[in-house]
């Protein structure tokens, strides 16, 4: 994706190394029938190598590892891509995000609290941003927060798919407000909110749909800015971040798929010759390391025009969501056939990445979407000159 | 002290403003596949392109990472990735970029003996000398190292005999780098020899060829006892192989993330990519249908992709981080997105790119454009031949079985 400092390097190897002692690739089918989807100690040694305060400022009881959050949380997605990692890493991390911007805020003391018991990894807070179908549409936030009795707010709305298991005591809800978007933290027990758990597509990550029916918070439960435009900024901010995380999972997802299928290819003989000899797939290959190469690319230099706050970093993330969403696939069931029938068993992992890169390629934007926003971009930039 | 990337780009960003002139909007023509201009107009655009050059030599802009004994500015890839930046939105010298700069003059930088970069090298960055590729033969075109152009040693020279093909602008080149075959009784990587060869002598005939879009750029050279002397040997004799391997190595640089090449990026001119199929179909009313935003969405996104996999990859080259072999992946983008692109353009012009009022070719240029579409997957190595180098150069898959390979040259299968 990008280079990495000789300090990104060491909190990249770190992250890679535990995920392979606390959860290797074997135990995933294992974990599949569990609730969360991972054990509860292996989230909170994750929490102490950092995966849960890197977006959150030292003053907060956060820190990143190179001053550039965005680009380290990106290495630890890379990571998750790349060993079909459980954990609500997406969600955690841009709740903590959201909280950690709290600063003045009536809410202050109660979300510094809250934001410490995520950070320690002891409370999963689920992050509920998009909503299902049919406002299921990249951005698309209808859920209303009305006004509620004593300087209050009503949420009514839906969330959904939301990356959180039935572990998560908190959410983070995205809400409008008749002057713009806010969030809100919203307790999973609060009353007129049902939580529903969804059955999904892989085997150790949780999502859930979040009903709101008139759910009374207190003044104290808006998250982050008052202000309505800066409050649409900052979460504008955080979609950038989430994007960011989601492509840097799925090029590391490719990276699994493509090296593994390149050693079989490499020492599977067929007709007395390994397939890697046959040039159908020597040229399926080379199409397929463009692809990821191309992929990586576009992720980390999108990742860069977001951590730098670049003008062009709208345009290239829905680039890079089009470009990774569409050939990381292409790439995964390209890898599936070259695999042949034992591509498609339970047995063989390469279902794991398989389904992990299906469920990012369409959630926070379908290709299709990103290809039409960059249009409307374009045109937005021809009508600014 | 090597000057720092960043005091070179606002110096070089100083010189430009006050030495080049900005690109007007006829720039885009100066392109070599340009279709409507005549002889005289082409010859002007490259007396321009010399005298262009030649400012930027004196400028001390010419040639980058060359070093100075040779008459350039002895600086780094960084350093060149910063004069594209700067120079983006000025007139520059087109054609002198490719291939004199790049394979030529890197060949030559590779192989050459002093005396040969001391006489050749400066020349190339003023300006004076344009040189084309002779490498390509009728008879073979992926398959370079099957040349049949032959070179017979004669005392102290070379007489050569032969025809070379898909030289673009051979016609108005000074000098020319030719692969030939100087040993018949050897396995044929082990029987070629590059040349020199200056294309104003006598036996060198070229002539042009019209391509399907009318332009003729590309011409085919004709050699007929042409006499090279020994001087202008570059290389071992009979060790060509080795300088042609590195010779297409830099032609696949061409596609970017070559050192010697200055091409602008960011912003493209006017009347090109995505911001000019926004305002095309706004023209016609088009622009809200969804397929038609689908479409403008995956050119830009080609573009975007194309630039940020260049940058990475040039990057990892220059580390060391990956082996140069991995160019063949941006060639391999380049025509696969180049194709896609086209079409896309193609499509949203719909009937107007297929018949249009005489002279107003601005309309039936993505239909002329699609016509011409396989050419960016041909030209400078077709993407076969780079998804064969990925393969085996790249990730270590096994090589093509061939039957030529140990058996002396004059014994090898051929047509006719």
């Amino acid at each position: 994706m990008f280079e990495r400092s000789p300090d990104q390097e060491l909190f990249e190897d770190t992250t890679r190394r535990f995920i392979e002692s606390a959860c290797p690739l074997d135990r995933r089918r294992a974990l599949a029938g569990t609730k969360s989807g991972y054990e509860p100690d292996y989230w909170r040694k994750g929490a102490e190598l950092g995966w849960t305060s890197l977006l959150v400022p030292e003053s907060a009881g956060g820190g990143s590892v190179s001053g550039h959050p965005v680009l380290d949380l990106a290495l630890v997605a890379y990571q998750f891509g790349l060993h079909a990692a459980p954990g609500p890493l997406l969600g955690t991390n841009l709740a903590a995000a959201a909280l950690a911007r709290s600063g003045g805020s009536p809410g202050a003391g109660q979300h510094a609290e809250v934001l410490g018991q995520l950070l320690s990894g002891e409370v999963v807070v689920g992050w509920a941003w998009g909503e299902p179908a049919p406002g299921d549409g990249f951005g698309c936030v209808e859920t209303s927060a009305s006004d509620g009795g004593g300087g209050g707010y009503s949420l009514s709305g839906s969330k959904g798919p939301v990356e959180a298991g039935p572990e998560a005591e908190w959410f983070v809800v995205a809400a409008r407000r008749p002057d713009g978007l806010r969030q809100f933290l919203v307790p999973s027990d609060a009353s007129g909110l049902t939580v529903t758990a969804l059955d999904g597509l892989d085997l150790t990550r949780r999502y859930c749909r979040l009903d709101l029916d008139e759910v009374a918070l207190p003044a104290e439960a808006l998250v982050g800015d008052a202000d309505g435009e800066a409050a649409s900024a900052a979460l504008a901010r955080q979609v950038e971040t989430a994007l960011v995380v989601q492509l840097a999972e799925m090029t590391g997802a490719m990276q699994w798929a493509f090296d593994t299928t390149l050693e079989w290819a490499l020492h599977r003989y067929s007709f007395g010759r390994p397939l890697a000899s046959y040039q159908e797939i020597k040229h399926r290959f080379a199409d397929m390391k463009m692809w990821l190469e191309a992929s990586q690319a576009v992720t980390g230099t999108a990742a860069r025009a977001v951590d730098t706050g670049s003008s062009s970093r709208d345009e290239l993330l829905s680039a890079a969501k089009l470009y990774v969403g569409r050939h990381g696939l292409e790439l995964v069931q390209d890898c599936v056939q070259i695999h042949g029938g034992i591509g498609v068993t339970f047995e063989h992992d390469l279902h794991l990445f398989l389904r992990r890169l299906t469920a990012d390629a369409v959630t926070l934007g379908t290709p299709a979407e990103h290809a039409g926003r960059l249009a409307d971009l374009v045109a937005a930039h021809e009508e600014e000159k | 002290m090597t000057e720092s990337v960043e005091d070179f780009e606002a110096r070089a960003g100083a010189w430009l403003a006050e030495n080049l002139p900005r690109a007007g909007p006829e720039f885009d023509r100066y392109g070599p596949a340009a279709r409507s201009r005549t002889d005289e107009q082409d010859l002007a655009v490259v007396a321009r392109c010399r005298e262009l050059q030649r400012r930027l030599y004196d400028g001390g802009l010419a040639g980058i990472c060359v070093p100075s004994e040779y008459g350039g500015q002895g600086l780094t890839p960084a350093h060149q990735a910063a004069l594209n930046r700067a120079i983006t939105g000025y007139e520059f010298p087109a054609f002198t970029q490719m291939p004199t700069f790049t394979p030529c003059m890197a060949v030559i930088l590779d192989f050459g003996t002093e005396e040969q970069k001391k006489r050749h090298i400066p020349a190339i960055l003023k300006g004076e000398e344009m040189w084309m590729q002779l490498l390509s033969e009728p008879s073979s075109g992926s398959d370079v190292a099957g040349a049949l152009t032959t070179a017979t040693r004669d005392g102290d020279e070379w007489v050569l005999n032969g025809s070379k093909i898909w030289t673009s602008g051979a016609w108005w080149a000074d000098w020319g780098l030719c692969l030939a075959r100087t040993n018949w009784d050897v396995p044929k990587h082990r029987g070629l020899t590059v040349f020199m060869v200056n294309l104003r002598q006598p036996g060198v005939e070229i002539h042009r060829i019209e391509m399907l879009n009318g332009s003729r750029e590309f011409c085919q050279e004709f050699f007929t006892d042409v006499r090279i002397p020994d001087s202008c040997r570059l290389g071992e004799v009979d060790q060509g192989w080795t300088v042609g391997v590195r010779w297409m190595y830099h032609e696949r640089t061409v596609s970017g993330g070559s050192p010697y090449v200055t091409m602008p990026v960011g912003r493209r001119a006017e009347g090109s990519g995505a911001p000019e199929l926004v305002r095309r179909a706004r023209r016609v009313g088009r622009f809200d249908r969804p397929d038609v935003k689908q479409a403008i969405g995956e050119y830009r996104t080609n573009e975007l992709v194309r630039a940020a996999l260049t940058e990475r990859i040039a990057e990892r080259i220059a580390s060391g981080a990956v082996s140069d072999q991995s160019a063949a992946i941006i060639r391999l983008f380049g025509g696969v997105s180049s194709v896609r692109n086209m079409t896309i353009s193609f499509e949203l012009a719909g009937p107007g790119a297929v018949a249009w009022d005489p002279g107003a070719e601005d309309l039936g240029g993505p239909g002329i454009g699609f016509l011409m579409r396989q050419a960016s997957s041909i030209g400078g190595g077709t993407t076969e031949m780079s998804r064969n180098v990925i393969s085996e150069r790249v990730l270590g898959m096994p090589r093509e079985h061939t039957l030529d390979r140990d058996v002396p040259f004059r014994d090898v299968p051929r047509e006719g």
